[in-house]
Formats: C-alpha cells, sequence, structure tokens
C-alpha cells in the first residue's frame, strides 16, 4: 500500500508528458484547420508555416492551441479522446458490432487463450521429460534456450500461409504462434522449479523409500509452483503479443492486431490509439488476473513470501 | 508410408546416437547431443519433405532453402543493414543509453523509486510492438521509425533491471563507503553500478531479442522496399517460402550472435559475479 502514491506519481508525471506533447505534435494540424475555418493565423501560407518550429508556432497562434485537443485525425491525440473513443467502442457499442472492441478483443483473446493453453500444456510436459531422461536434457534443452534468442515473431506471416494452404484459418493459426511464445519460458521455467529442490530434501525422500513417481507428485510438483507462475506471467502476455502479431500481416479482419492496421491505413488514428490501449488493458487483467492466483495458491500452499 | 517409415528411421537412429552420447558422460555429450539432436530433426525435416512430396510451396526442404540462402546472399545482407545494423541497433543503443541515464537519475529519489519499479514492470508486459504503425506515421517509413519502435520497447525492461540493480547493495557496503568519506559519484561509480551489472546485463540480454522482434514487426506497416520484415511479407505474398525461410535463418544468426555478443561483454564486466565462476 505505501506505494500507492509513488505509483500514482509516476503515472501523472507520464500523463503531463503526453498531454504537453499534443500541443507540438498537433500545431501544424490544427493551424491549417483554423485557417481553413476562417481564422486569421500567422504565418498566412502553409509552405512557411511547415519552416516554423512547432512551439514558436504554437507562441505565434496562441487562440489555436485549445484546438489541438479535439482534432478528430490528430497526429497525437489527447488523453481525454483516447479514453473517449474506448468508452465509445466498449460500451457505446452493441458487442455484436464490427466496431465494438468487445468484439475484437474477444476474437484476439480466444486465440490468446488457446495459444496460452497449448503452449502451457506441451511446455509442462517437455519439463517433465527433461527433468527425467537424461537424453532429453542433454539434447533438446540447449534448443529451447537458444531459441529465446530468436525473433519468433518473424516467423508468424509463414505459420498462417502455411496452415491457409493446408486448410486451416481463422483460430487456430494465431493460436499457434502464441502457443510457440508461451513454451519456452514455460519450458525454462518449469525445468529451473522442478530442479529447485535441494539435496536435502531429495534425500528425505529417499529415506522415505519415496519411489521417482512419489518424488514427482509430492516435492517436485509443489516445489516448482512459483517458478511456474513466475514463468504463466511471462507466457501470457507473450501469447497476447503473439495474437495480436498475427492478425498484421496477414489482412486479418478481425481482432486487435487488425483494429491498428484498419486505423493506420484508413487514416484514423484514434481507432488506432484505442486498440492500442485495449490490447494493453487486457494484457494488464491478465498478468493482473495470474498475480492474484498465484499469491491465493502460493497462500494456501503455504509457500507465500 | 514410406516416408513415414524413413522418417522414424532416422529419429530412431539419432536417438540411439544421443542415448549413447549420454551414457558416456559429460565431456563430449555437452556440445554433441544438441547438435546431433538438431541433425536429426533437418534431416527427418529433408527426408520426409521428398519422399512426403510436400509442396515446396508449403515447406521447403532445408536444402532448398540452403540454396537460396547461398544464391541470395546480395539481397540478404541489404536487408540485414537495413533491418538489424540500422533500425535494430540504432534503437537499442538509443533505448539502453535512456533507460540508464533515467535509472540513475530515478535512483536518487526512494519516492520515484518505489513509482517507476512496477510502473516500468507492467510496461514491460505491454505489447508495445502495436506502437508500430504509429511511429511509422511519424518518422516516415525508413529505419528511423524501426528505431523509435525498438528503443521504446527496450526501454522498460533495461529501465526495471538497473533501477533494480543499483539498488542490490547491503547496508554493510554503503557504510564501508562512507567510512571512506565516498561522496555520491564515488559511491556510485565504485560500487552502486558495478553491483547493478549482473541486473544491467540480464536487461540487456532480454532486449536483444525485442530489438529484433520490434525491428521486423515495425516493417509490416510501411518500410522502404529493402528490410527482412519487408522480404518476409512480400515473398509470403509471391509464395517464395524458400527466401522467407532464408530470411527467418539471418534472423536466427543475428539474434543469436546479438545475445552471445552481450553474454560475452557480460562476462568480460562480471566475472566476479557467483553465476560467472567457472
Amino acid at each position: 500500500m505505501r506505494n500507492v502514491l509513488p505509483i500514482l506519481t509516476v503515472v501523472a508525471v507520464i500523463l503531463g508528458l503526453w498531454v504537453m506533447a499534443v500541443v507540438p505534435m498537433n500545431i501544424h494540424l490544427a493551424v491549417d484547420q483554423a485557417q481553413r475555418d476562417g481564422v486569421v493565423v500567422t504565418p498566412e501560407t502553409p509552405a512557411a508555416r511547415q519552416d516554423v518550429g512547432a512551439l514558436a508556432l504554437a507562441a505565434r497562434n496562441t487562440g489555436v492551441i485549445p484546438a489541438t485537443y479535439t482534432l478528430d485525425r490528430p497526429r497525437l491525440p489527447g488523453p481525454q479522446q483516447v479514453v473517449a473513443e474506448l468508452w465509445k467502442t466498449t460500451v457505446g457499442t452493441r458487442v455484436t458490432s464490427k466496431q465494438s472492441l468487445v468484439y475484437h478483443g474477444w476474437v484476439t483473446l480466444s486465440a490468446t487463450l488457446l495459444g496460452f493453453a497449448i503452449g502451457t500444456g506441451l511446455g509442462i510436459a517437455l519439463a517433465v521429460g527433461i527433468v527425467f531422461f537424461r537424453t532429453m536434457d542433454l539434447s533438446v534443452m540447449p534448443w529451447a534456450i537458444a531459441s529465446q534468442t530468436i525473433p519468433i515473431l518473424a516467423l508468424a506471416p509463414m505459420i498462417i500461409v502455411i496452415m491457409g494452404s493446408l486448410g486451416i484459418q481463422g483460430l487456430l493459426p494465431k493460436a499457434i504462434i502464441s502457443a510457440y511464445l508461451s513454451f519456452f519460458p514455460v519450458v525454462v521455467g518449469m525445468v529451473k522449479g522442478l530442479r529447485s529442490p535441494d539435496a536435502m530434501q531429495v534425500d528425505l525422500l529417499r529415506t522415505y523409500h519415496a519411489n521417482a513417481a512419489q518424488g514427482f507428485w509430492k516435492l517436485r510438483l509443489p516445489a516448482s509452483m512459483p517458478y511456474l507462475f513466475a514463468s504463466l506471467k511471462i507466457g501470457i502476455s507473450a501469447a497476447l503479443v503473439g495474437a495480436i502479431v498475427g492478425e498484421l500481416p496477414t489482412g486479418a479482419r478481425a481482432g486487435f492486431g487488425a483494429r491498428m492496421l484498419v486505423g493506420d491505413q484508413y487514416g484514423q488514428p484514434l481507432v488506432t490509439w484505442a486498440a492500442l490501449f485495449a490490447a494493453a488493458i487486457t494484457a494488464a487483467v491478465l498478468v493482473g488476473l495470474f498475480s492474484a492466483l498465484e499469491r491465493v495458491s502460493l497462500k494456501r500452499m503455504g509457500m507465500a513470501r | 508410408m514410406m516416408a513415414l517409415a524413413a522418417v522414424m528411421l532416422v529419429w530412431g537412429a539419432g536417438w540411439v546416437i544421443n542415448l549413447m552420447l549420454a551414457r558416456r558422460g559429460q565431456g563430449t555429450a555437452g556440445w554433441a547431443a544438441p547438435l546431433v539432436f538438431g541433425l536429426t530433426l533437418l534431416l527427418i525435416w529433408e527426408v520426409g519433405v521428398r519422399l512426403g512430396n510436400v509442396s515446396p510451396i508449403i515447406l521447403p526442404p532445408p536444402s532448398a532453402i540452403a540454396v537460396t540462402f547461398a544464391d541470395s546472399l546480395p539481397t540478404l545482407w541489404a536487408d540485414f543493414a537495413q533491418t538489424i545494423l540500422k533500425g535494430a541497433l540504432t534503437g537499442y543503443v538509443c533505448g539502453a543509453l535512456a533507460a540508464f541515464v533515467v535509472a540513475v537519475l530515478v535512483d536518487r529519489s526512494d519516492f520515484l523509486t518505489r513509482g517507476i519499479l512496477p510502473v516500468g514492470a507492467f510496461m514491460a508486459a505491454l505489447p508495445i510492438v502495436g506502437t508500430a504503425p504509429i511511429f511509422v506515421k511519424w518518422l516516415g517509413s525508413d529505419w528511423p521509425s524501426k528505431a523509435a519502435v525498438v528503443g521504446v520497447m527496450v526501454f522498460f525492461p533495461i529501465l526495471v533491471n538497473t533501477v533494480a540493480g543499483l539498488r542490490d547493495t547491503t547496508q554493510m557496503q554503503r557504510d564501508l563507503m562512507r567510512t571512506y568519506g565516498a561522496g555520491y559519484w564515488p559511491s556510485l561509480l565504485k560500487l552502486r553500478v558495478p553491483a547493478a551489472l549482473p541486473f544491467v546485463f540480464n536487461g540487456l540480454k532480454i532486449a536483444t531479442t525485442l530489438a529484433l522482434i520490434g525491428a521486423i514487426v515495425a516493417e509490416f506497416f510501411g518500410s522502404p522496399t529493402v528490410g527482412m520484415g519487408f522480404r518476409i511479407s512480400t515473398s509470403v505474398g509471391q509464395l517464395a517460402l524458400d527466401l522467407v525461410w532464408a530470411e527467418i535463418v539471418v534472423a536466427a544468426l543475428a539474434g543469436s550472435a546479438f545475445y552471445g555478443a552481450m553474454a560475452l561483454i557480460e562476462r568480460r564486466l562480471t566475472f566476479w559475479h557467483p553465476s560467472q565462476r567457472r
């Protein structure tokens, strides 16, 4: 709780910088618009204005400054415009409408969750294999680590094309990109976690004459939980990024990525910004959900710090 | 049927070799086993595609990718220079420097530090790649917009790690510096920055992959007619998948080399840290 005030301060500073940046970013557009509406501005020709710096132009046309916050197609929208657009496209629109961010959010979220489930399941299975079979550890683990250094997202357009030519479209190709991105953090985290019990604990189980399965269920798996949750939080945000990027280069018609692309191509910056913030809020909610789950389950397991 | 049998045969052979390697113990198995595993996968891919009559439009065999790679070296090099050298590296250096400066400034105030750690960690988890269309609109389609996306993407992980690292000194160490009469700058340069280095390099290593992803994905939103992201998206459209795979090989090599370079510098600079001792 004692962190609330500092966090609010930092957020306020960021918002303040944003609000201040709106004026110089939009002033040229705003002055052009004002001239078209018949307001007298200095300098008078657009060409002359191009040579004037943003701050100087704002200083000479102080009357136009409020207009920089209300442009239809701003270079940088004001925070209140983004909030208004978010409100309009979530609460103000029917969920079934193609304009609704709830609809687009669900398209992206469903791919994210499906991919996350696949990636996490396979990741845990591979981690168990790596911990119990030395051959797998030696041959697969270096690749799992090396794959972290490779920009996997470059594969996204190709996965969509390959699966499209096999007749698979829609949810699954995006989910596979999400699965791929959330897979490796889980493998690496779980291997670390399953190996986290120290020699004393393993020896104790041996004196109890526990077999490998009992050692797994009673010691290794519970001990790996903190590592698993840390990986899940990385994995779910990676899965969301994967789903969004999976929508970008493929001409998807629905989803956050598609909204960003539409806003970009049809010159509607507010649509792009709203989709961006909606994606950020979704990521925050997902990570927050796993943090809460982590706190509750670690507390019940007696591992809360 | 025959393709399946051949694939199983290759898989089995690779597995047996690795089983033998694993039995023989530490020395050679450490580097040979992953090598054999990788080669087995490549062989399975090659054999499966050739015997299974998979269309090269869906999945080209590795040999075809290698041929394309060798044939289009000039193109690949131009794309590499545009995307990695200009876009990713410029953005990475700018983002990292900005993160250091902000971290050192913020570190002077405990209040700000407590605020910036959670906010930065939160921002690092957001899909910042999505800002790419906005930056392309602001800075044009050439490499500066890619560098900007990369800069923002790498900023937060490096910032959070640096701020956390600068706090990672014990009371005893700080007291010792005080008994030496060291002021703010000497204790920063001689104690806190060196103590922060392992954290900083953790952030720098995470950021290498982010930098490449940012530079490549930003090109999907608009780029000159050169660059890895541009090549990937246009070649997918032309169904020239062998060229796409060649670009992915370049991306993988660049990513590994970038990460490896950071790990090497880390080893030289933080040789005293327990994780680096051999």
